[in-house]
């Protein structure tokens, strides 16, 4: 065990697979003399060299194309978007290249491509850089959608990430980077699978990435009240793992999501949906959900507070739950 | 655009070479012609691009390139596909949607993929192929791989910004990209001048500092000549080269298209400058091909092309149960 950033476990994951393998690269803006928009490639430049850590222009749809090719011309490319709401402008080549290669040639092509973006808000950088879209890409088939919430997952989900065959889209929320955290040695991580994250009896919470400590902080405060709250970490958001989040609502009768996406058409509704099909029949309450206000995020601190899922707001609704 | 006048001068290849091309630009001709009339006998559904009144484009241009190269191409790919070297069979299958097609027939007319000939599609998004053509070059470049990779794209592709940013990290990385760009004058339905500020597709790439050249598309010597420099200057490592290749689409976008937007007169004008007749009777009247030699040839290749047909006719359909394969690896 030792204390580590999530940044600091994100860049040791990335200085690992830099030395181990002469195929991996890392392109994106700022990555290089910059040091990386959150400092996760800083000093990388000087011991790897321009041509491993290339410095883009600001061309999201280029660079992410070009990450594609040379992934299918025998690289392993790490693509880094600064933020979500910018990876808009790259989503042609995402959604009509290579998400869809393998399967329209007929299984010919593989995409070997790791795509990491940061995401969610909470530092009043306002509406244009702080929206949560991971749901838009776990839309996706073709492609895996992974969204680490603690250290070891930091560190340990790039390199199954770059060993996969098919393209993989990292959401990183931009305030966990600074999150300490107990890293394990050795860690263990895959990208496969859900994780029950505290374990309990009464209500399920179920969330993902940046809401995860609010989730189990929400969870403690519960705990106070005397109700017993299970929460469950997907960490994977395509393909979704069923099955431990259906043992999970099976064992507490009740299930909250907590979402920092928009309610409509959110991965929120997605779980909602698949756990009314697979385990209607185990629930003793109907679902309940918490995600962000259905407004752009505001700048000014309270507005964007109040637009966000809370501990306060997740407590509230488990509770309701349990009344 | 005025339609530029016919080539002068001599035929500067052997017979053997030139018969060659004329073969290379009659099998897509005839494929394609077939490939029309399967269409009307609902053989061949969805979209289907043709590519005839174009064919010394990708003719001369493949000519040009070495086996090894990379090939970007985009929805009216099947002459590139076939002068790859993907078999017409297999050209004719995917466009039935047979599992001998190359693709499995998930693809059809506009996603001909070959990995073992580094045939990378068949891109249907306007300007798509260009960011991954960047991609595979680079790839190239960092693997100290010596190959180029050759992009195709019609003039409407240089209005979107794919184009844009593509061009300019290829010329920034100085990476082995040959831009081809099949100028056929419209973007579907819209002409060129209605869509582009600036027409002169050389001075685009020019501003990002990428040499170019201005080819007459309907000479098959211009394109071969041309594409031969090109593809030396990439080659030899001096970054990326473009070039614009004035051609024209004799028949309609696709299938499902009127062709109400232009002069019929404009396109029988064009016809005149019809790629195929224009050369062979250069050849003829330097007594280098035989009306009788082209007769042969065209037996011939219309023999390859009722095989083809048989063979997409005798061609199986995928199983459903297979229908989630190869959407992500096993």
């Amino acid at each position: 065990m030792r204390k580590i950033s999530f940044r600091e476990a994100m860049r040791e994951a990335h200085h690992e697979a830099l030395a181990k393998d002469p195929r991996v690269f890392l392109m994106g803006e700022d990555v290089g003399k910059y040091g990386g928009s959150y400092a996760v490639s800083k000093g990388f430049l000087e011991e790897f060299g321009p041509e491993r850590i290339r410095d883009t222009p600001l061309s999201e749809l280029g660079f992410t194309g070009a990450g594609i090719g040379a992934a299918l011309g025998g690289m392993r490319p790490i693509v880094e978007v600064m933020t979500v709401n910018f990876s808009l402008l790259a989503l042609d080549q995402i959604v009509n290249t290579a998400s869809l290669l393998r399967h329209m040639s007929g299984g010919q092509f593989s995409v070997p491509l790791v795509i990491r973006m940061a995401t969610g808000a909470g530092r009043q950088i306002a509406a244009q850089h702080s929206h949560s879209l991971e749901n838009w890409y776990a839309h996706i088939p073709g492609i895996k959608v992974l969204a680490p919430g603690t250290v070891e997952d930091a560190r340990g989900m790039l390199a199954p990430a770059l060993a996969d065959p098919d393209p993989v889209v990292i959401f990183e929320h931009a305030e966990l980077y600074n999150m300490q955290g107990e890293l394990p040695e050795p860690w263990s991580t895959d990208i496969t699978q859900a994780v029950v994250r505290r374990q309990g009896k009464q209500v399920a919470l179920i969330t993902y990435g940046g809401s995860l400590p609010k989730t189990l902080q929400a969870a403690d405060m519960l705990a106070r009240e005397g109700i017993d709250a299970e929460v469950v970490d997907l960490r994977v958001l395509r393909p979704l793992d069923d099955a431990t989040i259906m043992a999970s609502v099976a064992k507490c009768r009740r299930a909250v999501i907590v979402d920092e996406g928009w309610k409509t058409g959110s991965l929120a509704g997605e779980l909602m949906a698949r756990i009314v099909e697979q385990a209607f029949y185990e629930l003793d309450a109907p679902l309940a959900r918490v995600c962000s206000e259905e407004v752009p995020m505001p700048y000014a601190k309270h507005m964007e507070q109040a637009a966000l899922p809370q501990p306060e707001k997740i407590v509230a609704a488990a509770k309701g739950l349990l009344a | 655009m005025t339609i530029a006048s016919p080539p002068a001068g001599p035929v500067p290849w052997q017979p053997e070479f030139a018969l060659a091309m004329v073969r290379d630009m009659l099998r897509i001709r005839r494929m394609e012609e077939r490939a029309a009339e399967l269409y009307g006998e609902q053989k061949i559904r969805g979209f289907l691009h043709l590519y005839i009144g174009e064919e010394a484009v990708a003719t001369g241009a493949i000519r040009a390139l070495e086996a090894g190269d990379n090939i970007v191409a985009t929805y009216r790919e099947h002459g590139h596909a076939l002068l790859r070297g993907m078999p017409m069979r297999t050209i004719l299958a995917e466009m039935y949607g047979k599992r001998e097609g190359c693709s499995r027939g998930r693809g059809g007319s506009m996603h001909l993929f070959d990995a073992r000939l580094r045939l990378y599609g068949g891109n249907a998004i306007v300007a798509g192929g260009l960011p991954l053509a960047v991609g595979l070059a680079l790839a190239d470049k960092l693997q100290q791989v010596e190959r180029i990779t050759a992009c195709f794209f019609g003039e409407g592709a240089m209005a979107e910004g794919a184009f844009h940013e593509a061009i300019n990290l290829a010329a920034l990385w100085r990476v082995p990209v040959l831009f081809c760009c099949e100028n056929n004058l419209y973007a579907m339905g819209t002409a060129l001048a209605r869509s582009e500020s600036q027409t002169d597709l050389c001075a685009k790439a020019a501003s990002y500092g990428v040499p170019t050249a201005k080819v007459d598309g309907q000479d098959i010597v211009a394109v071969h000549e041309a594409a031969k420099k090109a593809q030396q200057h990439v080659r030899e490592g001096k970054g990326p080269f473009f070039v614009e290749f004035q051609t024209y689409r004799y028949r309609a976008h696709s299938m499902f298209d009127p062709d109400l937007y232009r002069d019929k007169k404009e396109i029988e004008e064009w016809k005149t400058r019809g790629p195929l007749h224009t050369f062979t009777a250069r050849l003829k009247a330097e007594k280098k091909l035989t009306e009788e030699q082209f007769l042969a040839l065209d037996a011939e290749v219309a023999k390859e092309v009722e095989d083809a047909v048989a063979f997409a006719e005798a061609g199986s359909w995928e199983p459903v149960e297979d229908l989630t394969r190869d959407v992500t690896a096993p």
